[in-house]
This record gives structure tokens, C-alpha cells and sequence, in this order.
């Protein structure tokens, strides 16, 4: 945990939450003025709890839990169709990132549970393996979401026609890969 | 030209046609590829949602990798990839900071300076060469076909800096240079969710069966894609988004390798053609092309 300076206990916590989202996404959040041509051009926009102009507005206004808490940050597809016609050139996914990031690493429950989920088990996979062992990955991940036959009904068409590699990858220099994961760990925590 | 070859995870498993059609194609069109030994995943849409350094030092990793050997760039094949590669290079040459950061993490320096290169780009760098027309032997006339960019292929524009983010061409091009025939549609830049494609797949059913609802009332006979996550989506989930929205696709999705192959001669059991849930070999044959 980082100390508390003296000119950030005179801020609110709410211009606080802001500015620590601007800093991590390197995004100016604060020039967005409301427009809604990322959420007109959102594909996952009809799921979403809050539309991504509304997020941009919470985090704005230091609405913190509000924001950490919703769909929104998790059902984004990346896409980048809003940054891509953003007009004031705020690379959304990027604070979509962060929110996603401060959601996870303070706790907060996500109301799309699985995709968190999905992105654990990917990365683990990833460090255990460094090229993504499919058939691996999908077996965790039906586990740990608890949709124990999801996606089974292709799996006979995929043998059948060879498109499921059942050995997991080999790479040399897994040694060196993990160690790598392990520095980012490390530096992410100081 | 010689390229460090980034086939990225899919091509070895669920993807292993388009793996084929790329070696393929490259062989016809004169490009020498090496693969780059022991890479490693970009680590995809989950690295940057978990942490930024790790979605920038992955592919850093297999970037020095392929800094080491003697070739003009790095050639991948799927969008996703692309996507992080070129993010990472982006990063690296305009942020200091990650530079060093990345340095840090990795225990050695990468400049950002290794060119990453899709095979559509060297694709619409051979169509505009001489003699190119030469090595088409098939002919490809009458077919229809709608070209599918999907998200990061084009975009944001300031990563991949390749063909225009909302109306992109190139696709289409290569598609009238084969003597086929491009259809216009308008969902060539929409979404197919692949980033949910595990975890949220109603969301994918739904983004994907409108993308092929579209070619379908468009009269495409097939659909072409450059990435392996498209066309997980877009063919081997057909028949769960016919079920799923009740409604009769039958649309066949190629890798547009498959399609370069079949004008340069190749057959379908070498262009994997075989692989496809929806079997594309039918509407082909009823265009009156010959395999």
C-alpha cells in the first residue's frame, strides 16, 4: 500500500478514484463530454448494465463502487470500435482495463462472474504451458464456471476432424516464461 | 522476402487449415517464412484485461525472439495476434516508461522495432505486383463472396495502421483480383465477440448470427476471414447459432488463404476444406468452380 500524501488527503476520494483511473490508463477520462457515439456503436450495448458513456460519466464523477461493480467493464468485447470513433480520442477499452483490474484486485463481485473466470484460467494456462493448450483450458474453465458440458457437443466434430489438439504444447524456455509472469507479479504489488 | 513466422495458438489446434493454406499461399506468392522457435502466446484479450505490462511483455518476448533471426519481419496470421504484436511495439517505441518496464520484466531490452506484418497485408503487396495474375489457375468467376474484417485486424487505426477502420478493402480486393466476385454488406466490420467467446456465449451467438444473417440476405455464397477466432465463431458454432435463434444459416466461412489456394491450383483436401463444419465444397462446385 502506498502512503497517503498530504495533497491527496485534501482531495475526495471520489476525484481520487478519478485520477488514479486517468493515471493507470493514461487516458484523459475528464474530456469526455458525453456524446454517446461509443455507446450508438457498442455491439455488446443491449447486455450492458450501465452504456460505456455511463461509465465514463461514473468514473467522472468518483462514483466508485458504482462503477466496479457493474457488467459493463466485464461484457466489453474489446472490440475497439469506440476508441476507434471516440471524438475525443479516449482509448476506452484502455480505462475498461483498469476498471476490470481495480474491480478484481479490490474485490468487488462482478454480475458477469464467468469472464473473470475465463481470464484467470487462460492465464494460468498460459503460465503453465506459454502457448494456449486448448483442450486444457477449456476443461478448468468448465469446472471452475460450473457449466461442466459447455461446448462438449463440438468436441466429437473437432476430434473427428482433427481440430483439437489433445497434447498439451511444448516450449522450450518455460523456465524463463514463468519467471517473467513471476517480475510482473512482483513489480505490480510494489 | 523472408519473415519470422508468429502462427500464434489457434493455428495448432482448432485453426490447423488456416495454418496449412498460409504455408501454402506464401509458398505461390514467393515468401520464404521460418517459424519463430519456442514462442510464446500474446497472451490475447485476457493479458490485457489482467494486467498491461503482462499484455505488452508477452509478446515483447516472442518479438526478441524473432529479432534474432535474419528476416524482414514478423508474419502472423490471426487478428488478435496482430493486434497485441503491433500494441506492443507501439508501446514500447512511444512510452519510455514501458520500455523500461518491459525491460525489467523480460531481464533484456527490445527497441519495439521488429516490423510486424498480417499475411492479408503481403497479400495486397503481391496482388499490385506483375505477374501475379500468372499464377492463377483456377478460375474463381461467379462466386460471391463477402469479405469479413472483423475488430482488430483494422482497428484502433493508430496500432494496426492498415486499411480504413470502418470500410475496409483490402479483403475485398484480393476477392476481385481472384476473378470472384465481392459482395457489399454491411456487417464486414462488426463484432463476432470472440473475446466471450467462452465465458459469454449468447452474447457470441447473437453478434455472429447476425454477421452471417447478414451475408446470408446479401446473397453471399461464402464468407472469407483472416482470423482464427472469426471463423471459430462465424463456422465451427453454426449449427448452435441455428438452433440457438431458430433460424437456417448454411452460410460456409473460409480463411481467405483457402481461397488464394484454390485460385493458385491447390486442392481441397491440401487447403483443408474438410476441416469446416459448414462444408464450403457444395456452392463451389454449383458456381461452377472445379475441385
Amino acid at each position: 500500500m502506498k502512503s497517503t500524501s498530504v495533497a491527496d488527503s485534501t482531495k475526495t476520494a471520489s476525484t481520487q478514484f478519478l485520477e488514479r483511473v486517468e493515471e493507470q490508463s493514461g487516458q484523459k477520462v475528464r474530456i469526455c463530454y458525453q456524446c454517446g457515439k461509443c455507446s450508438a456503436g457498442c455491439p455488446v450495448g443491449y447486455a450492458m448494465d450501465l452504456l460505456p458513456n455511463q461509465v465514463m460519466r461514473l468514473v467522472q464523477l468518483g462514483l466508485k463502487d458504482e462503477v466496479l461493480s457493474c457488467a459493463t467493464i466485464w461484457l466489453c468485447a474489446s472490440c475497439e470500435t469506440c476508441a476507434t470513433r471516440c471524438p475525443r480520442e479516449i482509448e476506452i477499452v484502455k480505462v475498461m482495463d483498469v476498471l476490470r483490474q481495480k474491480s478484481r484486485r479490490e474485490g468487488y463481485p462482478s454480475p458477469a462472474r464467468e469472464v473473470p473466470v475465463f481470464v484467470s484460467a487462460f492465464i494460468n494456462n498460459l503460465k503453465r504451458f506459454g502457448r494456449l493448450y486448448e483442450a486444457g483450458l477449456v476443461g478448468v474453465y468448465n469446472l471452475l464456471s460450473g457449466h461442466i458440458t459447455k461446448d462438449m457437443d463440438k468436441a466429437p466434430a473437432m476430434l473427428l476432424k482433427r481440430k483439437i489438439a489433445l497434447m498439451p504444447p511444448r516450449v522450450k524456455g518455460m523456465g524463463k516464461v514463468r519467471k517473467i509472469m513471476k517480475n510482473i507479479e512482483e513489480m505490480r504489488q510494489q | 522476402m523472408k519473415f519470422a513466422f508468429y502462427p500464434g495458438c489457434s493455428l495448432e489446434s482448432s485453426a490447423k487449415e488456416y495454418k496449412e493454406s498460409t504455408l501454402l499461399a506464401a509458398e505461390s506468392l514467393g515468401l520464404e517464412l521460418e517459424e519463430i522457435p519456442d514462442w510464446i502466446c500474446c497472451g490475447s484479450t485476457p493479458a490485457h484485461m489482467s494486467d498491461e505490462l503482462l499484455g505488452i511483455a508477452l509478446p515483447a518476448y516472442s518479438l526478441l525472439l524473432a529479432k534474432q533471426m535474419d528476416t524482414d519481419g514478423v508474419l502472423v496470421t490471426c487478428a488478435s495476434c496482430y493486434s497485441r504484436l503491433k500494441a506492443a511495439n507501439h508501446a514500447i517505441l512511444n512510452d519510455g516508461t514501458m520500455k523500461k518496464k518491459v525491460a525489467e520484466a523480460l531481464g533484456e531490452e527490445y527497441d519495439g522495432g521488429v516490423p510486424v506484418r498480417h499475411m492479408l497485408e503481403l497479400t495486397s503487396d503481391a496482388i499490385a505486383q506483375p505477374g501475379f495474375d500468372e499464377k492463377i489457375t483456377r478460375k474463381l468467376s461467379g462466386l460471391k463472396v463477402a469479405s469479413y474484417y472483423g475488430c482488430l485486424l483494422v482497428r484502433p487505426p493508430e496500432i494496426t495502421g492498415f486499411d480504413d477502420p470502418e470500410d475496409p478493402q483490402s479483403l475485398d480486393r484480393l476477392v476481385a483480383a481472384l476473378g470472384a466476385e465481392p459482395v457489399d454488406w454491411r456487417y464486414k466490420v462488426e463484432c463476432c465477440g470472440a473475446a466471450l467467446a467462452f465465458s459469454q456465449v449468447d452474447i457470441v451467438r447473437k453478434l455472429s448470427g447476425e454477421i452471417l444473417q447478414d451475408a446470408k440476405d446479401t446473397e453471399a455464397d461464402v464468407v472469407i476471414v483472416a482470423c482464427p477466432l472469426c471463423h471459430s465463431n462465424l463456422d465451427l458454432r453454426q449449427r448452435n447459432i441455428e438452433k440457438y435463434l431458430g433460424i437456417d444459416l448454411e452460410v460456409p466461412v473460409l480463411y481467405f488463404t483457402q481461397l488464394l489456394g484454390l485460385a493458385f491450383g491447390y486442392s481441397a483436401a491440401e487447403l483443408g476444406l474438410g476441416k469446416h463444419e459448414i462444408n464450403p465444397v457444395p456452392v463451389l462446385r454449383k458456381r461452377g468452380i472445379n475441385i
